[in-house]
């Protein structure tokens, strides 16, 4: 979708993280998804009278990857408390980082190379989860409401992303883009449909000539990628269109309805968001060494982005093409990269990888290196048609491996001896003489039914490719 | 068998040595308690039966040979805002009225392992907000030296336990002066230690950077050997020390002060201060001095802002600590339609006026608009003051000061004025800002009759100092 | 210089407070909680004079930093011992009157 003539969009995109760590942010509690409610609290993550927050030394390792994944500075922090009330915050305070975060002025590249910038990256806990009772599930006609506290002191990075967004795809990309770097870092395991990866999306209007940015509204409740499109583009509709009718957007918190397709007013103010932000004093200043710092930039696990590169160069394909991505994204590149090395075709290698072995993408990351090299050779090689590569190459992964050649022994694909090629496409041509008239008049359309014919005629064995040359070369001749 | 010792060394001596059983000495607390309870209302919970089931155990280890620990069958009394697992703990508040903890504080664990016998729960002001104890949801406690005079605050109780013998030794928080006034008032000795140096795990917070627990005792050597128990790293607190801490050993009890540099704060003996005070004020340093200590006046120019800085401080802190209060996963719930109404009624009915005004200057002192005006100013005068004290331990090992401006009044004599009551607090607000030690000991009496303190005052971990300084006072007290 | 402290704390500003700390006064615990109030805040003015310029604010006695524990798990609560607290529960879980509206 684009939107009408003469007017902006600016995105900016907060995205919550759960760290993947084995307990929770402040105490020893199993950091768990799915467990029964309030089976994995303690004093601590529910705020009982007297406890205390010590920090986990692994939570804060995953936000420094996190922080060096995204090129920002990695810098001493504190803590503050967020205060407010709400029944799934046990202590009705939630210690964030405020004005003294871990991790600053960063940056994201999308796959087409468009910088999106990164204000910040903090750490903070999560709240507990509480189900609506007696409505549909929503809060807006409930009863009563239910609240667990498991997944309470979990922690939490928060990443903002500058207002550098201009359209639904970049949203969609940058969020994409940024769930594989948190898988590669291994900080997280960023599924949306569970919640350990949250988007919130502040998105704004003006008119082309405006310089000022309109005002924005942040929408909520975006559980997918797919969704945070169709929000995007509703909320620019709407609020394009409420402009356009006079009428001012009011700044507020929206939700997105998936079901009915549109955002809806969340929150009403009572009073204005005071959250009343002061240092934590339950907790003291986190300031990682330098050579805590090093060793995370150090050992920092190859991204997404650096390893599309490498299967650019390898195979000449674009960075920023479909293919290169698609086999990035489910790890196949390993398959490309040890195939080339290995002196294979990288073309061929990279449309393998990215259709067939995608395809069974769980079966391409298990398959052995060197069968897939052996078998991208011999279709290089003309030994194997396409189709019987494609065919080779089924086998290989249904059955988790195995020897190309003898695969294709057993199938009988032989490699068809260029004589005996010759000559059935001599006997089919003798046999046509009609459509081979056409042919040499130029009719392409004709060429379809030869090669059929040869196929045919050759139970499948021939090449296309090779079928095809022999008809030009007699057509010349 | 021999009479029950009246100290906490002595009973645990003589436990020990076998002349004196555990259960013996619970027997003969329990009796004090019953014979002035009533009257006092020193105690929120009198645990007669785990007093005698955890004696019995004393008992049967030493029967068995074992090891007992250092205050092996002393009876100790905690303040009801240190959690003991599946005994109510109630803050003194309605909101958390038979509010039962699934978990133990550090310093209760640290205690029963050093095989002291926990007696009762005592009365504070509540949530440790307050100087007379008269602020509890559960009645006020009284002064055993003239029950029509306040014990002083908050921690009341457990200085009324110590004094009128209801336990050796008792267990207290000071966030403002909340164990070292009433100790002052009753007569007994009191020490907040340095901040860091006791575990605040299971101590429900007032104010998270001031609040410190220590010990009430009838003697030095019984607030020092409870010290050593309680004090050490906690790794359950992150502001708790790191670093091993010096015990009070017998040499520093010896109070042998000669050739320390003793520094009496003279903003501390100002208008605000009376005469008797005062005048035991120069008593305890002309001891000092003929003990053979240095001692001269000195100033702390900036420890005259501690009440206003500590009086938007310690609110806002507390706003923050008591917004839990909600009525959603434990203590009292006013029911209402929706969950906004539900905190508010509960809120309301749960607090007393003197927290609902503290939740509410700090809830202002932190708001959008006033933090840097109130709050924030405040953290930069607490530098100050913090600095001023830094300069004056250059020159001096410790500082004196009165612990309480004067001695007990009576019920009701401040209530109308919350400033009035605040003014209580002046000489001991400084070490809390700071996050000092200090210490008070029994000096005297003022013309009434009631006990005056003196306080000690040392930079931070500087307690063996206080402890040598303080038993030089208690060897010299009239 | 120092910004000046606000004017004479007003009835409507505490009762924006009390709403905040979701605290509910009557109009006579509203005079006087104002009253009081106002007094300590301006006993607290006696800072005003105080050149703070160059100073640091200190929220916290101790020059701590990086205190850790490890990702290792420990024992939880027994859910029964906790929820037997609870005011109300209901499937395991802490049962609450109706929410009004979503989390800030």
């Amino acid at each position: 979708m684009s939107l009408p003539d003469g007017w902006v969009m600016v995105i900016g995109l907060e995205v919550h993280c759960e760290l993947k760590t084995a307990t929770k942010l402040f105490c020893g509690c199993p950091n768990m998804f799915g467990d029964d409610p309030n089976t994995n609290v303690c004093p601590t993550c529910l705020g009982l009278p007297g406890s205390l927050p010590v920090l986990n030394h692994e939570a804060v390792e995953l936000a420094m990857r996190i922080g060096a994944a995204l090129n920002c500075d990695i810098l001493e922090s504190t803590f503050h408390r967020k205060n407010y009330f709400y029944p799934d915050m046990p202590k009705d305070y939630q210690v964030s980082q405020y004005d003294e975060p871990i991790n600053l002025n960063g940056w994201l590249d999308l796959p087409d190379g468009f910088r999106v910038g990164v204000t910040r990256a903090h750490i903070e806990e999560d709240t507990g989860k509480s189900t609506h009772v007696g409505g549909d599930g929503r809060i807006h006609g409930a009863t009563h409401s239910l609240v667990d506290y498991n997944r309470s002191g979990v922690p939490l990075v928060e990443i903002v992303s500058e207002p550098d967004m201009r359209n639904a795809d970049q949203a969609r990309a940058y969020v994409t883009e940024l769930r594989a770097i948190l898988v590669a870092t291994g900080a997280s395991d960023g599924r949306m449909e569970e919640g350990s990866m949250r988007v919130d999306a502040n998105i704004s209007v003006r008119r082309s000539e405006n310089d000022e940015f309109g005002t924005r509204c942040e929408i909520k409740n975006v559980n997918s990628i797919r969704s945070l499109g169709r929000a995007i583009e509703y909320e620019a509709a709407r609020q394009i269109a409420l402009i356009e009718a006079g009428d001012r957007v009011i700044q507020e918190t929206r939700h997105w309805n998936e079901d009915q397709g549109r955002t809806i007013t969340g929150r009403v103010k009572e009073d204005a968001d005071d959250y009343r932000y002061f240092l934590e004093p339950d907790l003291v200043p986190l300031d990682p060494s330098s050579e805590w710092i090093a060793s995370v930039r150090a050992g920092l696990a190859v991204l997404p982005a650096t390893r599309r590169e490498a299967v650019a160069a390898a195979t000449g394909a674009d960075a920023a093409a479909t293919a290169v991505a698609t086999v990035v994204d489910l790890e196949l590149d390993r398959l490309v990269i040890a195939a080339v090395d290995a002196g294979a075709d990288g073309r061929i290698a990279l449309a393998r990888a990215s259709n067939e072995v995608a395809a069974e993408a769980d079966a391409g990351r298990a398959l052995d290196a060197s069968a897939f090299t052996a078998l991208v050779k011999m279709e290089s090689a003309g030994e194997l048609t396409a189709t019987q590569a494609k065919t080779v190459l089924g086998e290989l992964l249904a059955g988790g491996g195995g020897d190309p050649k003898t695969i294709a022994a057993k199938h009988g694909f032989e490699a068809m001896d260029t004589g005996a090629l010759d000559s059935i496409v001599d006997e089919i041509i003798t046999a046509n003489p009609n459509e081979w008239q056409r042919y040499k008049d130029g009719d392409g359309k004709v060429t379809g039914f030869f090669v059929g014919q040869v196929m045919k005629a050759t139970g499948g064995q021939a090449d296309g490719k090779a079928v095809t040359a022999a008809l030009v070369a007699r057509a010349k001749g | 068998m021999s009479p029950t010792p009246s100290t906490a060394v002595d009973i645990a001596a003589a436990v020990r040595a076998g002349d004196v059983s555990a259960a013996e000495v619970v027997e003969t607390h329990l009796a004090a308690i019953d014979a002035r309870e009533a009257e006092l209302h020193a105690c929120n919970a009198v645990l007669a039966d785990q007093a005698r089931a955890a004696a019995t155990r004393i008992d049967a280890a030493r029967a068995a040979g074992e090891t007992l620990g250092p205050l092996a069958g002393v009876p100790v009394a905690l303040k009801d805002n240190m959690c003991t697992r599946g005994i109510p703990t109630t803050c003194s508040s309605k909101i958390l009225e038979g509010w039962r903890p699934p978990y133990d504080a550090t310093v209760v664990t640290k205690l029963q392992e050093a095989g002291a016998i926990v007696i009762a729960k005592t009365n504070l002001d509540e949530f440790a907000m307050g100087s007379s104890t008269e602020n509890s949801a559960f009645g006020p406690t009284k002064n055993p030296h003239d029950i029509t005079k306040v014990p002083g605050g908050s921690s009341g109780g457990s200085a009324v336990a110590v004094a009128a013998g209801f336990a050796p030794i008792a267990l207290g928080s000071d966030t403002g002066g909340s164990i070292r006034q009433p100790a002052a008032l009753c007569g007994v000795v009191g020490l907040k230690p340095t901040y860091g140096a006791v575990s605040r795990y299971g101590l429900v917070a007032f104010a998270s950077s001031l609040d410190q627990i220590g010990p009430f005792a009838g003697t030095v050597a019984d607030a020092a050997a409870t010290y050593n128990v309680i004090a050490g790293h906690d790794r359950r607190d992150s502001t708790s020390y790191m670093e091993p801490l010096t015990p009070i050993s017998e040499a520093d009890l010896a109070g042998d002060v000669s050739g320390m540099r003793v520094g009496i704060i003279s903003e501390l003996l100002g208008e605000g201060i009376a005469d008797d005070v005062k005048r035991r004020l120069t008593e305890a340093a002309d001891a000092l001095s003929a003990a053979g200590a240095k001692v001269e006046e000195t100033s702390v120019p900036a420890c005259i802002y501690g009440l206003s800085a500590y009086y938007l401080i310690a609110p806002a802190e507390a706003s923050s600590n008591l917004a839990r209060y909600d009525g959603v996963r434990y203590g009292l719930r006013v029911d209402a339609d929706n969950i906004t109404g539900m905190y508010t009624a509960t809120r309301s009915a749960g607090f007393g006026p003197e927290v609902k005004r503290r939740i509410m200057l700090g809830t202002y002192a932190l708001s959008a608009g006033y933090y840097d005006a109130y709050y924030g100013k405040a953290l930069k005068v607490r530098s100050l003051i913090a600095r001023d004290f830094a300069t004056a331990y250059e020159k001096f090992d410790v500082l004196l000061s009165p612990t309480a401006p004067t001695t007990a009044f009576g019920f009701g004599a401040k209530t109308d004025n919350p400033l009035a009551m605040y003014l209580s607090d002046v000489c001991t607000i400084p070490s809390n800002l700071c996050g000092d030690p200090a210490i008070s000991v029994p000096f005297g009496t003022g013309d009434d009759g009631l006990p005056v303190g003196v306080q000690v005052l040392a930079p931070a971990l500087g307690e063996p100092a206080l402890f040598r300084v303080a038993a030089a006072l208690e060897g010299s007290a009239p | 210089m120092a910004t000046p402290m606000a004017k004479r704390l007003t009835r409507e500003e505490v009762a924006h407070v009390a709403l905040l700390a979701r605290l509910v006064v009557t109009e006579a615990e509203l005079d006087m909680f104002t009253g009081q109030l106002a007094d300590i805040l301006e006993h607290a003015n006696d800072v005003e004079a105080l050149d703070v310029s160059g100073v640091d604010a200190m929220a916290h006695p101790l020059r701590l930093r990086n205190v850790f524990r490890d990702d290792v798990i420990e024992p939880t609560l027994d859910r029964d011992e906790v929820l037997s607290q609870a005011p109300a529960a209901e499937d395991g879980r802490f049962r609450v009157p109706r929410i009004l509206g979503e989390a800030p």
